[in-house]
């Protein structure tokens, strides 16, 4: 069967009768099937995904059916689907059925998405290389020795080894962006507030935000389009309305752009990866468009004070797993208070309790103001400065990654070294604004590469536009 | 500044965590090593800036406050590790001796 990559062509070939869904849900299932050792999937809903293409499927011939209808999608396994197993890739929520659906969830199934499966992750979203998940890592379909990136890990894979045709995942310093980089697909954060996260696991609050991997930016467009919009349940979700992403993806004109030359001096960027930023600049200017060098002093400090910040949130949010009330309780415990404490030292890996010991640390008397006080200064001087940027300009133009996959094993030795990788992505987590990855070329050994867009506070129409634009642009190469 | 081992007892303590004697040497160097990186912002004067609280402009969000059973006491308890069909079971809290 094609390889479909936008999910108009389905319905098209559904409508036309060349296609029924339950053959392409098949087909995926097939796929998933014969690339389990990518470990993408934690669980697929096969039954499910069947029963409800057929239905699906009557719908979209008879004219009822919903705005994805055609569409098959996994979510990471951090999204609350009710009746179904949600475990955040850790022990402690291993057997944890949820007894709700997100809010995202509802929005996809109420546009007749078929949703099938759950999809690999790092544990609480804490990693960039998938590599701290309960059920194992999982493995990049370019290259088997290397990682998909973090922490939706799975949810790219799935996108780029044609598992599923999008997958949602969620971002919280660059979690869909720099997998989607390093898998070859497009990754998209929305504005913080443009989606509503009730229903998804908490690991920094004043970060986290859903977003789709694809294969198009139509289908982005389209995801968030279902998915955005206010939402009773999560008060910083946004009461701006949610504007028609996909009918207003034609782009004409000339942008002006920026890009950052602190990113291009960077220590650790791969030359191939330079080279890529240099080259899409100068196509970019060669199609008249404005691109220009603007220095962002603080492109050191964005890395800790996201973890600062992430860490203090994270071991506040993480607390609720006691064994009481939910999740993994230890055998082992005696009384209360070993409940909590052998429950959640047995139930934790060891990258989730590094960060909840930190975090508790700057959190704690006597070190808040130095730590977590300050990295909240350091948060506006970020993110003004950043929106400084924005006023006299369209988009900031950022590789995604300082460069391509690495090797599982390579960094989990030094957590610092593996934190640095994700300098380019955590810029638009500071300050809350969307940023896109774009598949824009690969290494000569073939390693997919992205590059980054950042747009403008709730500006995901234009960023959307463009992006279709400069994959057109590009795609001449 | 440096951690020890005297604070990474207090810290897991208070973080309801267990660190055992074999992991506490890695795990001292690495949170050592993450917070000299932390510290970097110490370079940054921050004097006149205010803390970046609250990410989106959303002001006074409210909802009417209706009375709704959103799930029922059978489905809160589903997950339950232990529990009585009433009540989560935790073990005794007080020992009379």
């Amino acid at each position: 069967m094609e390889k479909y990559t936008t999910l108009s062509s389905v319905q098209q070939d559904i409508k036309d009768s060349k296609l029924h869904l339950r053959q392409l849900v098949e087909a995926y299932l097939q796929r998933i099937e014969e690339n389990k050792h990518l470990n993408a999937f934690v669980e697929v809903f096969a039954e499910e995904a069947r029963s409800q293409a057929e239905i699906v499927n009557s719908r979209l011939l008879d004219g009822t059916a919903g705005k994805l209808a055609g569409m098959v999608i996994g979510i990471k396994d951090l999204i609350c689907y009710q009746n179904h197993i949600v475990s955040a890739g850790s022990k402690i929520l291993d057997n944890y059925r949820s007894v709700f659906s997100s809010t995202v969830v509802e929005r996809l199934l109420a546009e007749d998405a078929v949703i099938i499966g759950r999809q690999n992750c790092d544990e609480f979203a804490m990693g960039g290389s998938n590599e701290n998940s309960f059920h194992g890592p999982v493995k990049n379909n370019a290259d088997n020795s290397r990682v998909p990136g973090g922490s939706s890990g799975g949810s790219a894979v799935a996108v780029q080894a044609g598992l599923c045709m999008a997958s949602l995942g969620t971002d919280t310093g660059g979690s869909v962006r720099q997998p989607a980089a390093f898998c070859g697909v497009v990754g998209l954060k929305p504005t913080y507030g443009r989606v509503s996260r009730h229903g998804v696991i908490a690991y920094a609050s004043s970060f986290d935000q859903v977003g789709p991997i694809t294969n198009s930016v139509e289908d982005a467009a389209l995801l968030l389009e279902v998915i955005a919009g206010h939402d009773e349940y999560d008060s910083t979700s946004s009461t701006l309305p949610v504007p028609a992403y996909t009918q207003q993806l034609d782009f004409s004109g000339k942008k002006r752009i920026a890009y950052l030359p602190e990113t291009l001096t960077s220590e650790g960027l791969d030359p191939e990866v330079k080279a890529l930023t240099e080259k899409t600049i100068k196509e970019l200017q060669e199609a008249g468009h404005a691109v220009e060098p603007i220095s962002f002093p603080y492109l050191d400090f964005v890395v800790p004070t996201y973890y600062i910040l992430t860490m203090a949130e994270a071991s506040s949010n993480l607390a609720r797993y006691d064994g009481v009330h939910y999740g993994y309780r230890s055998p082992n415990a005696t009384d209360l208070e070993s409940t909590y404490k052998k429950s959640r030292s047995e139930g934790f890996g060891a990258e989730v309790k590094r960060r909840i010991l930190l975090g508790s640390f700057v959190l704690s008397a006597g070190h808040y103001d130095a730590f977590y006080g300050k990295a909240q200064r350091v948060r506006r001087v970020i993110r003004e400065k950043t929106d400084e940027i924005l006023q006299d300009h369209d988009f900031i133009l950022l590789p995604t990654t300082p460069g391509p996959a690495f090797g599982i094993g390579e960094k989990t030795d030094d957590p610092v070294t593996m934190y640095l990788a994700d300098i380019f992505t955590v810029q638009a987590s500071l300050a809350g604004i969307p940023a896109i990855s774009l598949p824009l070329g690969e290494t000569k050994t073939n390693l997919p590469l992205g590059i980054q867009l950042i747009g403008k506070r709730f500006g995901e129409s234009e960023l959307l536009a463009f992006s279709k634009y400069i994959l057109n642009v590009t795609k001449s190469r | 500044m440096n951690l020890d081992n005297e604070t990474i007892v207090r810290i897991a303590h208070l973080a309801r965590l267990e660190v055992n004697e074999s992991e506490k040497e890695s795990l001292l160097k690495d949170m050592n090593n993450i917070l000299h990186f932390m510290e970097k912002l110490n370079e940054l004067d921050t004097t006149d800036v205010e803390p970046l609280i609250y990410l989106t402009d959303e002001i006074n969000v409210l909802r009417e406050d209706v009375v709704k059973q959103e799930i029922t006491a059978e489905a809160a308890l589903l997950n339950a590790p232990l529990h009585d069909g009433t009540y989560f079971k935790v073990s005794k809290v007080i020992d009379k001796g």
